[in-house]
């Protein structure tokens, strides 16, 4: 058993189906509801979920600031759908609450509304062949200096890292496949 | 191979949705409303339920103008309602690009012995339950969400308490079942041997399961929420009270920190007028809209 714990951001979403993920892994989830409870971990998710909603209440209970020196401090975050969206520096329509710590552009609800969610095989760097999920899903417009991305759909980026940051706009946590959990998890261990 | 309305997709949005709270709106000033609360969906209505039963009559799908309009308004999901059995308001309202469908008992229903084949659709659907043979009745017929019934429209959430404690009560029960008794449990509940042995297997229903029907306060949200609802729907209780803008942030806000008091008594703070609700016992037998639903 490993010591690490690993939070999920627990405001809104699809909190449980990463926890489950985490612990598939052997390393402890904890669901993550107030600033203070960022000391426990290593590394944070936030989830997919509804962007905006997630981000106002990020703002009304002090998450902004936290999650920035968390990640500033070196501590991997990874967002998946809404959780990429807020880790973007900007988003290419509208405005909501931002933490900004990835140099890249989201555009929220890019492939379109729910009749057009879809799944697909992707081929994601460092892990390979990937069956994921997009639901309402934003893509990655652009991307900036330092900015690896892993994975694209119809040349389209879906995935990117910089350092210590990973974004994909697809939910691996709804799938039975752990690897991209693995691959963060492994980020944990090498900050 | 790229593949849309799978069951996956279907069922993930509604997972996406957890630990939120979904609003009923008329129009697309209320839609703005919602979503600026902080709401992670908002369904389109012609009328709120409280107005729905006090008009009387046939109530039908919303008028595809008005859900035109609330789509185009907010960027968060938009759902509306059809009737049970009515899937052509089904079909219309896949074609205006809804996100969800509620085949809804609030509206009058279209047919009274078949729901809705919602395995059609690549749209996903919710439906209401009061109790756990309902509810996988429904999820038989492609149901993607379940939603526990309540009493729509009357600001008294003891039949939401009602349904919500039916199903975790099954739930608790299936799960004690020896493998030979679920057979006779699915005859009992009118409901496939499969579904029952998925709930005996996994301590759960096989889909997110909402609280509807009744809330009106933060307090009412988040009882639901402890009681384990995934998430909340507040139809009339928002936009009949006092002020609709703050009670929604204070249900969005309880229904994210439901289990911790002192916050709660925060939020509950100063919130206006709540809706003014209705004692289950006057409202006549033919009048009760969870009755709808086979």
């Amino acid at each position: 058993m490993n010591n690490i714990k690993i939070g999920v951001l627990a405001l809104q979403g699809a909190v449980r189906e990463h926890i489950q993920h985490i612990e598939a892994l052997g390393v402890t989830g904890i669901a993550v509801k107030r600033p203070r409870e960022l000391d426990e971990i290593a590394g944070l998710i936030i989830p997919g979920g509804e962007s905006t909603a997630i981000g106002k209440l990020m703002v009304e209970y002090d998450f902004i600031d936290a999650v920035r020196a968390f990640g500033e401090a070196g501590k991997p975050v990874y967002g998946t759908c809404a959780g990429m969206i807020l880790l973007a520096q900007r988003i290419s329509e509208g405005g909501q609450p931002l933490l900004g710590l990835m140099d890249i552009e989201a555009r929220r609800n890019a492939f379109g509304r729910q009749r057009e969610s879809f799944e697909a095989d992707l081929d994601i760097e460092g892990i390979g062949l990937f069956r994921a999920v997009f639901i309402r899903a934003p893509w990655i417009e652009a991307t900036g200096e330092g900015v690896q991305t892993l994975a694209e759909f119809d040349n389209i980026k879906v995935m990117a890292r910089q350092n210590q940051y990973l974004a994909s706009a697809f939910h691996p946590e709804l799938t039975g496949d752990v690897r991209i959990h693995k691959y963060f998890l492994d980020m944990i261990e090498e900050a | 191979m790229v593949e849309t309305g799978t069951q996956r997709v279907k069922t993930g949005l509604a997972e996406m949705l957890k630990g939120g709270v979904i609003m009923d709106v008329t129009d697309a000033s209320q839609a703005k409303i919602a979503e600026e609360a902080g709401a992670v969906a908002v369904m389109a209505l012609e009328r709120v339920p409280a107005d729905i039963r006090a008009a009387g009559g046939v109530a039908r799908m919303a008028d595809p103008t008005k859900i035109a309009e609330i789509v185009e308004a907010v960027t968060i999901p938009v759902m509306a309602k059809a009737r049970i059995g009515h899937f052509v308001e089904a079909q219309i309202l896949e074609a205006l690009g809804v996100d969800y469908i509620d085949e809804s008992e609030v509206l009058t229903p279209a047919d009274e012995e078949h729901h809705i084949n919602k395995w059609d659709f690549k749209v996903p659907f919710v439906c209401g339950c009061r109790d756990m043979g309902e509810a996988l009745r429904r999820v038989s017929e492609g149901a993607a969400m379940i939603r526990t019934k309540g009493e729509p429209g009357t600001g008294n959430i003891v039949e939401a308490v009602r349904h919500m404690r039916s199903v975790n009560e099954a739930v608790g029960w299936l799960k004690g079942l020896r493998e030979e008794e679920l057979f006779a449990a699915a005859k009992d509940l009118q409901a496939p041997y499969e579904l029952i042995k998925w709930v005996h297997d996994n301590g759960r229903l096989p889909v997110v399961n909402f609280s509807a029907g009744g809330i009106a306060t933060p307090a009412d949200a988040a009882l639901m929420m402890q009681l384990g609802a995934d998430g909340v729907f507040v139809g009339s209780g928002i936009f009949k009270s006092g002020d609709p803008a703050k009670r929604a942030k204070a249900i969005v806000q309880a229904t994210t920190h439901f289990a911790d008091a002192a916050l709660l008594a925060e939020i509950s703070k100063d919130l206006g007028e709540p809706m003014v609700g209705i004692e289950i016992s006057q409202i006549p037998q033919a009048e009760m809209m969870q009755e709808r639903g086979w």
